[in-house]
C-alpha cells in the first residue's frame, strides 16, 4: 500500500509542488494549510510522514512538531522540516522539538524524494 | 508541475503586492521592525520558492534585496528614501521577470542598477563577497559521493540517544541504510537494557557494531547519520585498508580488538592472558566483558579476515600493472630486435657450415631465444584498437546529422590488439570506408521506413583476431551496392570487359578503383570518385587486403584483413639467378614445380596446371630482367592476392624466413612491385616483394600489349 504523507506549507505553490512530486513517485498524499490545520488532520488520520514548512501562520513548524510528538495517534512518524539557509537556529530547534530530518530549500524534487526514502527507511 | 509554477506566479504576485504595500507604510514610519520582517520575509519567500521552480534570475536577483534587507533588520543600516525607492524598483523588476518565459534570455540591465544602487548604500565593511550573490547549492546526504576505488574496512558503533526514536528516526533503517554501502556485519548490543521497572517503553537502549568493507569514503557513512549526528554517538574508525595489508599477518587477535575498541583494558587483557584458556569464553566467565561484545570483536575479527582473504584472490597491485615508455624508444628496441634476428640468422648459418655439434646447439638455443625475445617486443607495441573506433563514433554522429540521416554507430572487439603503426596507419582507409557508408549506404530515414526497416541505420565496426592477421569489418545496413550500375559504369570506364564472366566479389571490388563513382551528384561528404582508391592504396601499404560483401537492399559489408606488425614478417625467402628475393608468406598458398616441358606444353602464355586448376604465372626473371642461365626446373609460388590465385616462378626456394622490413631510400621508394629490403644472414640484401602490386603492374602491362 501507498504511503501517506502530509505536507504542511502555507505555500500553495510548495505544496503542489511537493505534492506533485510525491504522488508522481508512488506516494499518497494529504495537504494542509498551516500548523493547527496540519494537527487537527494528524490527530483523526494516521500518515507515514510529515512534510512541515517551517514558518507558517496559526501555528508554525516547531509548534506542529511539538503538537505532534506529544499527540498519540502520529507520535512516531519521521517529520521533515523545510528550512530556509537562512534558518540555522531554526533548525536546531525544530530537531530539539523532535523533528527527524530537514530539507534546505530551494530543493529539487530529486533531492525531495532521497530524503522522504530516507527517513522513511 | 505547470500548475504549481502558475500558482507560484500567482503568490509571488500576491507577495510583490504585499511588499508595495509595507514599503509604502514603511516610507511612513521607517523604524517600524515588524514592516522590515514583512519586506523580508516577502522577499525571502519569493527568492526560495523562485529557484525551486526555475526562476533562478528571481532567486538570483531577490538575494541581493534580501541581502540589504537583511542588514536593515539586524540593524546595521537604516531605512531611507533612496533605499525604499530601490527596493520599490526591485519589486517592478521581479514583476517584470516573473512575466518573462522560463529560461528565455531576460534584460538583467534594470536590475544591474538597481543591484549596483544598493550595493553604494550598503557599508563598505558590510558589504558581503561576490560570489555569495548565487544562491547557496543545497547540501544533501548521499547524492554527490565520488566513489573511492580503494575498499576500506571500517568499525562504526552506533549509540543512538534514548530518544531516536521519538525523534521518527528508525535505527534499521539507518543500519540498513550501512548494509547497501558495501559488505556490512552487524551486532546488536543488549547490555544497556535496564530492569523492566526502570524500562521506559518509547527509549531506544540497544547500540550497534557495524564491521563495513565499502569502497565509498568516510563521508558516505557519516552522511547515512546525517539527521541524528547530534542525537547519537557515533564512533567510525578505520580499521582496515587495501594496499595496507601484511599479507602473512592475518587479522588481530580478539583481546587487541576489544582493547582498540576500548571495551578491555590492556592490563586486564595481559591477566586473563595468564589464565590460558579460550579468551572469549574466559571473558565472559570472569565477567570483564559482555558475551554479546566478545560476539561482535569476533565478528569483526571474521569479516576483516574474509575480506582479506578475498582481496588476496584478486590480482594485486593494478596501479603499478603497466608504465608509461615513449614510443620511440619502443621503436628503437624493435630496431635492436630486428638487428638481433638478422645476426641470428647468421649465426645459424655458420654453426650449420661448421658442423659442430655444441656450436650448433647453442646456436639453436641462441634462435630460440630470440623468436621469443621478437614475439615479446613486437607485442609490447601492440595497442587495443578500441581507441581508433571511439574517434569514429563523432565521425558517424556529425555525418549523420549533417545528411539528415538517423545512424547509429555499433562497435566490438575493440580491445583487439594491433601494433601501434598499424593503427595509426588505419585510420584514413576507415574514415573513407565510413563516410562512403553513411553517405551511399545508409539511406534517408523515410527511405529506410518505405523498404520495411527501423528508421535509424546501424554501422557497425568491429575487429577480431584471425591468425597472423587483425580483421576490421565495417557493415552497414543500408541499401547495399548496385551491382549491375558498378559494373556498368566499370564497363563505361574500361576496367572490364562487357563480356567478361566475373564475380559478384569481383564487381564490388571495382569500387576501389581510382576515380570510381557511381553516385549521381556530388556530395560535401562524398561522390568525386576519390576515397575508395586511397582505402585501397592504404590497405595495400600495410599489407593488407580488402574484400566486399553486399546485398541489395539489407546492406554492404567491408572487411579488411591486416597483418598483427608491419616491422618483422614471417617471409619465403627465393632465389632467382645469384638474387634473392622475399616474398610474404600470408599470401602465399603452396610451391609447385615447372618443367621447361609444361612451359613449353602451355604454347608461349604463362599458365600452369596445378591438379587440374589453370593458374597464370608471372615469371620474375623476365620481369626483372635476370639474364644469366636459368635452371631446369623451376618454381611456382602460388598466391592469393585478393582472391585470385596467381604464380610467381622463382629458379629456388630456399625456406622461411624472419623478415626484418627495412625501408628502401628515398631514391627506391616508388619502384613499383617492392616494397623494402631485408638483410640476410650473410649479409646480402633481399628484395621484399610485394605480389599484389606485381600483379597489377604485370597486368597493366599486358592491357597495354606489351
Amino acid at each position: 500500500m501507498a504511503k501517506l504523507i502530509m505536507t504542511a506549507d502555507d505555500s500553495a505553490s510548495v505544496r503542489q509542488m511537493v505534492a506533485f512530486t510525491l504522488k508522481q513517485n508512488g506516494y499518497d498524499v494529504v495537504e494542509a494549510v498551516d500548523g493547527k490545520d496540519a494537527l487537527n488532520k494528524l490527530n483523526v488520520q494516521k500518515v507515514d510522514m510529515l512534510l512541515t514548512d517551517l514558518n507558517m501562520p496559526n501555528m508554525d513548524g516547531i509548534g506542529l512538531i511539538k503538537g505532534v510528538r506529544a499527540g498519540a495517534l502520529n507520535k512516531f512518524i519521521p517529520i521533515v522540516m523545510l528550512t530556509t539557509e537562512s534558518q540555522d537556529s531554526r533548525k536546531a530547534e525544530g530537531k530539539a522539538a523532535g523533528a527527524t530530518g530537514w530539507i534546505v530549500k530551494p530543493f529539487k524534487p530529486e533531492q525531495l524524494i532521497a530524503v522522504v526514502k530516507k527517513v522513511l527507511g | 508541475m505547470e500548475q504549481a509554477i502558475a500558482t507560484y506566479k500567482e503568490e509571488a504576485g500576491e507577495l510583490l503586492a504585499e511588499l508595495e504595500t509595507s514599503l509604502l507604510e514603511l516610507e511612513e514610519t521607517p523604524e517600524d521592525n515588524d514592516l522590515i520582517n514583512r519586506v523580508f520575509r516577502a522577499m525571502h519567500t519569493i527568492k526560495g520558492s523562485g529557484a525551486m521552480f526555475g526562476f533562478d534570475e528571481i532567486a538570483t536577483f531577490t538575494h541581493e534585496v534580501e541581502t540589504v534587507f537583511d542588514m536593515v533588520r539586524n540593524g546595521k543600516m537604516t531605512v531611507t528614501k533612496r533605499l525604499l525607492d530601490l527596493t520599490l524598483k526591485s519589486r517592478d523588476h521581479i514583476a517584470y521577470l516573473l512575466g518573462c518565459p522560463i529560461g528565455e534570455e531576460v534584460d538583467r540591465s534594470p536590475g544591474d542598477e538597481i543591484i549596483s544602487g544598493l550595493r553604494q548604500l550598503v557599508p563598505q565593511l558590510e558589504m558581503p563577497q561576490k560570489g555569495s550573490t548565487e544562491v547557496p547549492a543545497i547540501n544533501l546526504p548521499g547524492l554527490s559521493e565520488e566513489e573511492l576505488s580503494n575498499e576500506c574496512t571500517w568499525r562504526i558503533r552506533f549509540r543512538p540517544l534514548p530518544n531516536i526514536l521519538i525523534c521518527g528516526t528508525n535505527p534499521i533503517s539507518l543500519i540498513n541504510e550501512l548494509r547497501e554501502l558495501g559488505t556490512a556485519h552487524v551486532v546488536a548490543q543488549f547490555d544497556e537494557i535496564p530492569q523492566i521497572d526502570e524500562l521506559v517503553a518509547e527509549n531506544c537502549y540497544i547500540y550497534w557494531d557495524i564491521i563495513l568493507t565499502t569502497s565509498r569514503g568516510e563521508d558516505a557513512i557519516k552522511d547515512v547519520f546525517i539527521f541524528v549526528e547530534d542525537d547519537c554517538d557515533i564512533k567510525i574508525e578505520l580499521i582496515d585498508k587495501s594496499g595496507l595489508i601484511d599479507r602473512d599477518e592475518g587479522y588481530k587477535k580478539l583481546g587487541d580488538i576489544l582493547v582498540e575498541r576500548g571495551d578491555l583494558s590492556p592490563v586486564e587483557m595481559q591477566k586473563v592472558l595468564m589464565l590460558q584458556k579460550r579468551f572469549g569464553e574466559l571473558l565472559v566467565e570472569q565477567g570483564i566483558v559482555s558475551p554479546e561484545k566478545v560476539q561482535s570483536a569476533l565478528v569483526e575479527q571474521q569479516h576483516v579476515k574474509g575480506v582479506r582473504k578475498e582481496r588476496g584472490e584478486a590480482p594485486q597491485a593494478e596501479a603499478a600493472a603497466s608504465i608509461r615508455v615513449p614510443a620511440e624508444r619502443l621503436d628503437q628496441l624493435i630496431n635492436l630486435v630486428g638487428e638481433m634476428v638478422t645476426v641470428q640468422a647468421h649465426l645459424t648459418q655458420v654453426s650449420m657450415a661448421g658442423g659442430d655439434p655444441t656450436f650448433i646447439a647453442i646456436s639453436e638455443e641462441v634462435e630460440r631465444l630470440t623468436n621469443e625475445l621478437r614475439d615479446t617486443a613486437l607485442n609490447i607495441r601492440m595497442l587495443p584498437i578500441g581507441s581508433t573506433f571511439s574517434k569514429f563514433k563523432r565521425l558517424v554522429r556529425d555525418l549523420s546529422s549533417e545528411l539528415g540521416k538517423e545512424i547509429d554507430m555499433e562497435t566490438f572487439g575493440g580491445d583487439t590488439e594491433l601494433d601501434k603503426t598499424v593503427i595509426e596507419k588505419l585510420n584514413d582507409p576507415l574514415v573513407h570506408i565510413i563516410r562512403n557508408s553513411i553517405d551511399h549506404g545508409i539511406e534517408m530515414p523515410e527511405a529506410r521506413k518505405a523498404a520495411g526497416k527501423p528508421s535509424n541505420g546501424t554501422v557497425y565496426l568491429g575487429a577480431e583476431h584471425s591468425g597472423d592477421s587483425v580483421l576490421i569489418t565495417i557493415r552497414d545496413n543500408g541499401g547495399g551496392l548496385d551491382r549491375d550500375t558498378i559494373r556498368a559504369k566499370a564497363i563505361e570506364k574500361g576496367l572490364i570487359s562487357a563480356t567478361a564472366e566475373i564475380s559478384d566479389r569481383e564487381i564490388y571490388a571495382q569500387i576501389f578503383a581510382p576515380g570510381f563513382s557511381t553516385a549521381a551528384k556530388v556530395t560535401s561528404v562524398s561522390g568525386r570518385g576519390v576515397g575508395m582508391d586511397v582505402v585501397k592504396r592504404g590497405i595495400d601499404g600495410l599489407r593488407g587486403s580488402i574484400s566486399v560483401d553486399s546485398v541489395r537492399g539489407t546492406g554492404t559489408t567491408i572487411t579488411l584483413k591486416i597483418p598483427l606488425t608491419l616491422a618483422i614478417i614471417d617471409s619465403l625467402l627465393v632465389k632467382i639467378g645469384k638474387d634473392h628475393f622475399v616474398l610474404p608468406l600470408a599470401a602465399i598458398e603452396e610451391c609447385v614445380e615447372l618443367t621447361r616441358e609444361d612451359i613449353k606444353n602451355s604454347h608461349g602464355r604463362n599458365l600452369a596446371n596445378v591438379r587440374g586448376v589453370i593458374i597464370p604465372y608471372i615469371p620474375l626473371r623476365q620481369h626483372f630482367l635476370i639474364t644469366d642461365q636459368r635452371p631446369e626446373i623451376e618454381q611456382i609460388v602460388i598466391a592469393d592476392i585478393h582472391g585470385t590465385k596467381v604464380g610467381f616462378v622463382v629458379d629456388h626456394v630456399v625456406g622461411e624466413h624472419q623478415t626484418v622490413i627495412k625501408s628502401l631510400g628515398k631514391m627506391y621508394r616508388d619502384v613499383r612491385g617492392v616494397s623494402g629490403a631485408t638483410i640476410l644472414g650473410d649479409g646480402t640484401v633481399a628484395l621484399i616483394l610485394d605480389m599484389g602490386v606485381l600483379l597489377q603492374s604485370v597486368e597493366e602491362l599486358e592491357n597495354a600489349g606489351v
